[in-house]
C-alpha cells in the first residue's frame, strides 16, 4: 500500500488489486461511520481509494500504511437484478472475441455475479467486475456519439450500464429498462460501490428492476 | 407562480444557476459543481443580505438581463461590468434596487469572464441532491438560462446587507497557479516536470466549467501505459495524451484515467475562473 498526497487536503491510497481496494474502501467507510475518520469524499476506483477533504493527510497516510487493512467483509445486502435484452449491436463482436456464439456470450454474462467496483463517468454509472480476466474486451476503435440510455456495455474488465444517453466507446451487448439514476428517488443511484448485480435475460420489453 | 420570480430577457452566452455545489456524492459519479468564483458569489450574496449558500446567477463573458415581477434588491460581483436598471446606470459590486417590471441588465465583462448576480431571497429552483447548481458535465440541476426562462425567488432573509461596497481582486492579466506536485508527477520525464513549472502556458478558448484548458509546450510522459481510473479532486492538473495540462474546475469528472501531474491550491482557483482565453498561465511549484 502506498499513500500519495494530492494537494493540501487529499490522499490517494494505492493498492495492488481491485479486491484490496474493496477491502480498504470498506474499512474506511467503517472508520468514518464510527467517527474515527473525518473526510468529505471517499472515492474508490480501480486500484485506489481517494480521500478528499481530510485535515492532516500526512498523518493519515502514516496511520493507514502502518495498519493492516482487514480483509473485505462478506458482501452485504441483496442482489440488484437488472432485466436485460441481449441484442446489442456489439454482441456478435464480443462473442467472436470470446470465441463463442452470441447466445453463449449472453449466457456467460447472465451467469456471472457482478459487484460495483466503483462509479464515475456519469452519475449512477458503475464499473462492474465479476467476469474472469480472459473475457476482457477492448473498447471500440471508434466511440459512438450517442449510446442509448440503459445500454449494457463491456470494456476492459468492466461491465457498465449507461444511465442516460451519452457518447461512449464501450461494446454494447444489450439493453435494460431499469432506471439507473433518478435524482428524485432515494437513493438516486440504483448501483453504488459494493452493490452486487445480476443481469437477468428477458426477451420482450424488459420489466423494472427491483432489489431481490 | 408567485410574484417572487424573474423572467430572463437576455440569457447571454452561458448563464447558469449556481450555489456552493453538491459535495459528498463523488463516489456515485456526481461532480461537486457550484460557483467557479466562489468568493465573488459569496460577496454578491452578502451585498443583498443572503446567506452564502443562496443560489445566484453565473454569467459568462457577455452578462444577462432579467425582469423581476416584483421589486427586489440585487447585486453584481465577480467580473466587473456595466450594470443598468431600465437603461440607467447602476453600481457594480453594491446593492441595486430593481423596481417591479424593470429590466436589470448586466453587461459584458470589462475584465475577466464571469459575473455573479445575487437577488435578495436567492434563486429557489428545486434543489437536486441538496444543491441548485447547474452541472454542465452530468446535466444535474436546472438547464442553462434561455430567453424567457422564469426563475422563482425566495423570501428575503430581512437581514440588512452587511457591506455597502466591497473591494474585489482584479481579474488576472497573468494567471499564477501555485501547485503541489503529484500524485502522478512520476509519470512524466524530469524535463516535463521542469517545463510544467517554468514555462508559460496560455488559457485555451476550449476552457469551460469542467476544466481550464491550456496551450503551450506538451509534457512528455516518462513511460507509456495506461493509468487505471482513479479519483479526481478540484484543482487537479490532468495531462491528456496531447500533453497540454487541464486544470479541473467545479464540474470536473469524479474519476479519470489521465495522470495528474500536480494540484492547484484551492485559493488560486477563483482567479482561474476569471482568466479569459489567451491569458498567460504559469504553474508555480509550492512544495509538496
Amino acid at each position: 500500500m502506498r499513500a500519495l498526497q494530492v494537494g493540501g487536503d487529499a490522499l490517494l491510497v494505492e493498492v495492488s488489486s481491485g479486491e484490496q481496494a474493496r477491502a480498504l474502501h470498506a474499512e474506511l467507510l467503517r472508520r468514518r461511520a464510527e467517527g474515527s475518520l473525518s473526510v468529505r469524499e471517499i472515492v474508490p476506483a480501480a486500484r485506489t481509494v481517494l480521500l478528499d477533504g481530510v485535515t492532516d493527510p500526512a498523518r493519515l497516510a502514516s496511520e493507514l500504511t502502518a495498519a493492516e487493512t482487514p480483509a473485505a467483509p462478506p458482501r452485504a445486502g441483496g442482489v440488484v437484478e437488472l432485466p436485460v435484452r441481449y441484442d446489442g449491436p456489439d454482441l456478435a463482436d464480443v462473442a467472436a472475441h470470446w470465441g463463442v456464439g452470441p447466445e453463449e456470450a449472453a449466457r456467460i454474462h447472465a451467469d456471472t455475479e457482478f459487484t460495483v467496483a466503483f462509479c464515475g463517468f456519469a452519475p449512477g454509472f458503475g464499473y462492474l467486475t465479476g467476469l474472469p480476466a480472459h473475457y476482457d474486451v477492448p473498447r471500440r476503435a471508434t466511440p459512438r456519439t450517442a449510446v442509448p440510455a440503459g445500454s449494457v456495455a463491456l470494456a476492459g474488465p468492466y461491465t457498465g450500464v449507461y444511465p442516460r444517453s451519452s457518447p461512449g466507446g464501450w461494446q454494447l451487448i444489450g439493453i435494460t429498462d431499469a432506471v439507473l439514476w433518478d435524482h428524485a428517488r432515494v437513493p438516486a443511484a440504483l448501483l453504488s460501490p459494493g452493490t452486487r448485480v445480476r443481469f437477468v435475460p428477458v426477451t420482450a420489453p424488459a420489466s423494472t428492476a427491483r432489489p431481490a | 407562480m408567485t410574484d417572487r420570480a424573474l423572467a430572463v430577457v437576455r440569457a447571454g452566452a452561458l448563464t447558469t444557476v449556481q450555489d456552493t455545489g453538491r459535495p459528498g456524492h463523488a463516489h456515485l459519479g456526481v461532480p461537486r459543481s457550484g460557483a467557479l468564483d466562489a468568493p465573488a458569489a459569496a460577496l454578491a450574496n452578502r451585498l443583498v443580505g443572503n446567506p452564502p449558500q443562496a443560489a445566484v446567477l453565473e454569467t459568462t463573458l457577455n452578462g444577462v438581463a432579467v425582469r423581476p415581477r416584483s421589486a427586489v434588491t440585487a447585486a453584481v460581483a465577480g467580473a466587473p461590468c456595466a450594470v443598468t436598471v431600465d437603461g440607467r446606470p447602476a453600481p457594480w459590486s453594491a446593492p441595486v434596487h430593481v423596481p417591479a417590471g424593470a429590466v436589470l441588465d448586466i453587461g459584458p465583462a470589462d475584465l475577466g469572464l464571469r459575473s455573479y448576480v445575487a437577488f435578495a431571497g436567492g434563486v429557489i429552483v428545486d434543489p437536486v441532491l441538496g444543491s441548485r447548481s447547474t452541472d454542465l458535465l452530468s446535466g444535474l440541476g436546472p438547464a442553462p438560462l434561455a430567453d424567457g426562462t422564469v426563475l422563482p425567488l425566495g423570501i428575503p432573509a430581512n437581514l440588512h446587507a452587511r457591506v455597502d461596497v466591497a473591494p474585489q481582486p482584479s481579474p488576472p492579466t497573468e494567471l499564477l497557479l501555485r501547485v503541489t506536485l503529484g500524485p502522478r508527477d512520476d509519470w512524466f520525464t524530469p524535463e516535463a516536470v521542469r517545463t510544467f513549472t517554468t514555462r508559460t502556458y496560455e488559457v485555451s478558448p476550449a476552457s469551460n466549467r469542467i476544466g481550464l484548458r491550456t496551450r503551450g509546450p506538451a509534457l512528455e510522459r516518462a513511460a507509456a501505459g495506461e493509468l487505471p481510473s482513479e479519483g479526481m479532486v478540484l484543482g487537479a492538473v490532468q495531462v491528456p495524451p496531447d500533453g497540454r495540462p487541464v486544470v479541473f474546475l467545479a464540474d470536473h469528472p469524479t474519476t479519470g484515467g489521465y495522470p495528474v501531474i500536480a494540484v492547484v491550491r484551492p485559493e488560486d482557483l477563483p482567479a482561474a475562473a476569471q482568466a479569459v482565453p489567451g491569458t498567460p498561465v504559469r504553474f508555480i511549484a509550492a512544495g509538496r
